[in-house]
């Protein structure tokens, strides 16, 4: 085995995770908040990517499309607790999940109907190339894109996290979490801070959507992403921020190993002891998932959830 | 006035245990049931047979599938496309590799792989639940499809990966033009649809009406919780199958695993929503909105909108109805988060006093 080659296909995984954490962190921000399981997240990538992409080839500059592009995530965040969360208050969650599908449907028939459906390339200034340095020292290539938006996702984790510990709107934030009704007997706007917290989503949707769009070009397959981003989410728990990260981590490199080495060392002693030629290629699609699964049958809650107790 | 059922006594046990206990009730389904053998063959052309019912009693098939293990044992699945492409596949393997195999024997034996299929996905029902379980569910999606993909043999080493149904005999007697394919499709519906009504009003579905409210509290009173889980995973995933053959021998013929996909799964769990979680009846309404709505918004958009003088781009009419289907999904959660069939009770309620006040 080439120790070399699978350090490669380690860091290249890890770094790849953290572009899953980086869509499971918008999950997390929501069910946290409101305990609405968004699977609108991957529509919200799409729509602010998509948008963003759209303003720079209609001419704006970077930060004016991406001030632009916030400004539709907020407006997005307060309509949607307007018009779709504030009238199923007390509905059982899986309501809530329902309509959030309903609105991704909306989200992505909606960027489409305003930016067209062709595929756009997107270039944030960083190339996709090996780190020089890193290739000339360690015969390891790893790329620069990968490095910069781990740099970007840890950036964006640290502000959250100093968001949530140490501002007025973060305590409450995280009082909501705790017990909606403890919250607003206390005075903690319930509303606000819902809207609050979807435009922060909607923020994470607008970085990740960036960052995946200058990776995979700016097409329809982003509300994919979150896809890709629900078993790091049931992995590292659905309440945690550092789950999402660990999580991410966890599944990036896994996926990006046993894509690489499982074809390599199981094809052959399947072929044998099946008598027919077994392919395994391509089981990155369900295996994070498989993954996910095997981790939940010991941990139902997940790495870092929250354990919950049932009583009748 | 039409609808009173006073003076409607019930004096035997059978009478106060029958499925329609109303007679208004027996009278209207007998009416809709001789509508659809008798009348819908004779006047449907082709096209309304083999575009619009027969996916729609599929569709009708598979959500009430979902809606037992959803709506009645509240484990929220997104796997029902997998079961359904277990049936398919299985059911072409079944008739193709046993020779003599009676079609209608390999549609049970397709309903009863899919449904170990589905005790399989189901086993982690047991320790995870809620979102949790949602997600593992994708899990069954994701893997079987790239199974049946990447096995050859699933589909008889066919280079594209797609089977051909063989033509459907039974008793001699060929199943091959579409009021033909029609009928058995809605007898063999009709008949499971009649089972799963008297399943979810015996104990089986009280019991898994106990689980779905507070599984705890269903244990602690004595119910099997995994007897009673990984039974809900069979039979819906019997269902699900039972309609994954129906679509590959009485709608499509030809169907690849890629068919199958979260798509599918995400519009029969749409179906149980808008017809309504946890009603045998709410499946078909469902199904027939789901099957409906984008036909009719394809015919009326494009007259539509050139009557108030717009001028529809190719494409905006599949994004329009993108944003209408998902629209009117909020709209139902929010109006009526029990579907169509709280509506349709609601309604009969009200027929029982018009047109008096009380």
């Amino acid at each position: 085995m080439n120790w070399q080659f699978f350090l490669e296909v380690l860091v290249g995984g890890l770094l790849a995770g953290v572009m899953y954490s980086l869509v499971a962190l918008g999950f997390v921000l929501i069910y946290k908040a409101s305990g609405v399981f968004n699977f609108a997240q991957g529509a919200m990538v799409f729509f602010a990517a998509l948008t963003f992409v759209s303003l720079v080839e209609r001419g704006f500059g970077f930060w004016v499309a991406f001030l632009i592009t916030f400004g539709a995530m907020v407006v997005f965040g307060v309509a949607t607790e307007r018009v779709v969360l504030r009238p199923l208050v007390n509905q059982p969650p899986i309501t809530l999940f329902m309509a959030t599908i309903g609105l991704t449907f909306v989200l992505e028939g909606l960027s489409q109907l305003l930016w067209g459906s062709q595929p756009h390339g997107l270039e944030l200034g960083i190339e996709d190339m090996p780190l020089e340095w890193l290739s000339q020292n360690a015969g390891i290539n790893v790329s620069q894109f990968d490095l910069f938006a781990a740099l970007v996702a840890g950036i964006l984790v640290s502000g959250l996290a100093l968001f949530f510990q140490k501002t007025r709107i973060g305590r409450a934030l995280r009082a909501v979490a705790d017990d909606h009704q403890a919250a607003l007997a206390v005075g903690i706007p319930l509303q606000q801070i819902w809207a609050i917290v979807w435009t922060v989503a909607g923020f994470v949707a607008l970085v990740s959507g960036l960052l995946w769009g200058a990776r995979n070009g700016v097409q329809f397959s982003l509300t994919f992403t979150a896809l890709k981003a629900l078993p790091v989410l049931i992995l590292g728990g659905f309440e945690s921020v550092a789950g999402a990260i660990v999580g991410g981590l966890i599944i990036g490199a896994s996926e990006k190993l046993a894509e690489i080495y499982i074809p390599e060392f199981l094809n052959a002693p399947l072929t044998e002891a099946m008598g027919v030629s077994v392919n395994l290629a391509g089981l990155e699609i369900w295996f994070p998932y498989a993954l996910a699964l095997a981790f939940l049958l010991i941990r139902p809650e997940g790495l870092f959830g929250e354990k919950h107790i049932d009583r009748v | 006035m039409l609808y009173r059922d006073a003076g409607q006594f019930k004096d035997t046990y059978a009478a106060d245990q029958q499925i329609f206990p109303i007679r208004q009730d027996r009278i209207g389904i007998t009416l809709v049931l001789l509508f659809a053998f008798l009348v819908v063959p004779v006047i449907g052309n082709q096209y309304w047979l083999s575009a619009i019912l027969i996916p729609f009693l599929i569709s009708a098939l598979a959500a009430l599938g979902l809606n037992i293990l959803t709506g009645y044992a509240g484990q929220l699945s997104l796997g029902t496309a997998a079961f359904m492409a277990v049936g398919a596949f299985a059911a072409y393997n079944f008739v193709l590799r046993v020779p003599g195999m009676p079609i209608l024997v390999s549609f049970v034996l397709a309903g009863i792989m899919a449904a170990l299929v589905g005790i399989v996905f189901g086993l982690p029902s047991l320790r995870i639940k809620g979102f949790y379980l949602a997600v593992a569910t994708l899990a069954a999606q994701f893997f079987v499809v790239w199974a049946l993909t990447k096995f050859g043999w699933f589909s008889n080493f066919s280079s594209s990966g797609v089977i051909s149904a063989q033509t459907v005999v039974i008793l001699g007697y060929p199943f091959d033009t579409p009021v033909r394919k029609y009928l058995m499709v809605l007898t063999i519906v009709v008949l499971m649809a009649l089972a799963a009504k008297n399943m979810v009003r015996s104990s089986i579905g009280r019991a898994w009406m106990a689980v779905r409210d507070m599984d705890v509290a269903a244990g602690v009173i004595g119910i099997r919780l995994m007897h009673t889980k990984l039974l809900a995973f069979a039979v819906s995933s019997f269902y699900c199958g039972v309609a994954g053959a129906l679509y590959a021998y009485g709608y499509i013929g030809t169907v690849e695993p890629e068919a199958f996909n979260l798509d599918l799964s995400f519009r029969v769990l749409f179906m149980i929503i808008i017809g309504g979680v946890g009603s045998i009846l709410g499946s078909f309404f469902g199904a027939a909105f789901i099957t409906f709505l984008p036909i009719l918004l394809n015919t009326y958009a494009e007259p539509f909108a050139q009557a108030i003088g717009l001028q529809l781009p190719a494409g905006m009419v599949s994004n329009l109805e993108l944003i209408i289907f998902g629209a009117l999904i909020i709209f139902f959660l929010i109006v009526e988060p029990l579907g169509l069939a709280r509506m349709w009770q609601i309604a009969k309620e009200k027929m029982r006093l018009w047109p008096f006040p009380h």
